[in-house]
């Protein structure tokens, strides 16, 4: 390669956009997993086709460690965008590895879940300082005004980045998305239900509209 | 039946604090089975901090914290991001997740139950 081939290559590395990456946060069993999962399935590549989807399970902690979906070009409205999506594990202030114990795992798995889930927390909160935005997932049957969420918001506002919030779970008949919306009226929302693939159409064009 | 520790901490206090050293007297004290309320809390940036510092702690015997902070009434203006401050912090209470309970928390109130026996 000659010299101006070189220099025209390093001028094209330092000015090429890198991919715009998306975390899914959010505390454990918000459905982030599921989330993430169902992006995947609608919009992987042939390529992609192999990638490992996340696992899910009704004890907490499931995601200990953040696994990120490359590349997925998303197409609503006669727009597209590609994205690279990170599913984080669920963040939390507390880990005891009793909770665990009282979902039947034995003490001795209760104790490395643990270990991990507090590896996964950090792991978490590290991802913030490298994402370009993030969809913020509320259990709609939860309060939303957990620290979590709280903490979550104020680190984008501050940062001064995009969030899309995602009250889920509006299949289950104590769901009250409304309250989520009213909690941040400052933040688009979007009401879904990743696990019945609900309103998935209007989830895609706030994504799009917020991250494009 | 035994006492708690109850420390109300000024703002004139954390904010002589560098971040780190905000994170780290707080963690140290809540370890040490106190309950703090901070007159003017703590920066998001330093709360996901104070997240991420609990969690290399927990053992056995700390499961880590409960903290609750006001959610923010508004995005920081120009001029915060300019002079990279914070002017809507507000009261927060932190304590150890097996003494400090919330039971309730919403815009404008924070509602906590604080217990002597470990839970």
């Amino acid at each position: 390669m000659g010299f101006f081939s070189r220099f025209k290559a390093r001028i094209l590395k330092l000015f090429k956009k890198k991919d715009t990456c998306i975390g899914l946060y959010g505390p454990p069993n918000a459905g982030k997993t599921t989330l993430g999962n169902l992006i995947v399935k609608d919009w992987k590549s042939e390529s992609d086709i192999d990638e490992p989807l996340g696992s899910v399970s009704h004890i907490a902690h499931e995601t200990r460690k953040a696994q990120r979906h490359h590349k997925l070009e998303i197409v609503s409205g006669g727009s597209r965008i590609q994205l690279d999506i990170v599913d984080t594990p669920g963040l939390a202030t507390k880990i005891d590895f009793h909770d665990f114990m009282a979902e039947g795992l034995s003490e001795k798995e209760s104790k490395q879940r643990s270990k991990e889930a507090t590896e996964g927390v950090i792991e978490a909160v590290k991802w913030l300082e490298d994402l370009d935005g993030v969809i913020l997932v509320m259990d709609a049957t939860e309060n939303p005004y957990t620290q979590v969420n709280v903490t979550v918001i104020g680190n984008m506002e501050a940062r001064n980045l995009p969030l899309l919030i995602v009250a889920n779970k509006v299949d289950l008949s104590d769901a009250d998305p409304e309250a989520i919306r009213d909690a941040f009226p400052q933040h688009p929302f979007v009401a879904i239900s990743a696990l019945e693939g609900t309103n998935m159409d209007q989830f895609y064009e706030a994504l799009i509209k917020q991250f494009g | 039946m035994s006492d708690i520790q109850l420390d109300l901490v000024s703002e004139n206090k954390l904010s002589a604090m560098a971040p780190i050293e905000k994170v780290r007297y707080i963690i140290g004290e809540v370890k040490k089975g106190k309950i703090m309320v901070l007159e003017k809390g703590l920066t998001p940036i330093e709360e996901a901090k104070l997240i991420e510092m609990t969690m290399a702690e927990i053992s056995d015997d700390f499961v880590g914290i409960e903290i609750e902070s006001y959610p923010r009434d508004s995005s920081p203006s120009f001029l915060d991001r300019i002079f990279r401050r914070d002017s809507n912090q507000k009261l927060t209470v932190v304590g150890p997740a097996n003494k400090l309970r919330t039971l309730r928390k919403d815009k404008n109130l924070i509602s906590t139950l604080v217990s002597s026996e470990s839970r």
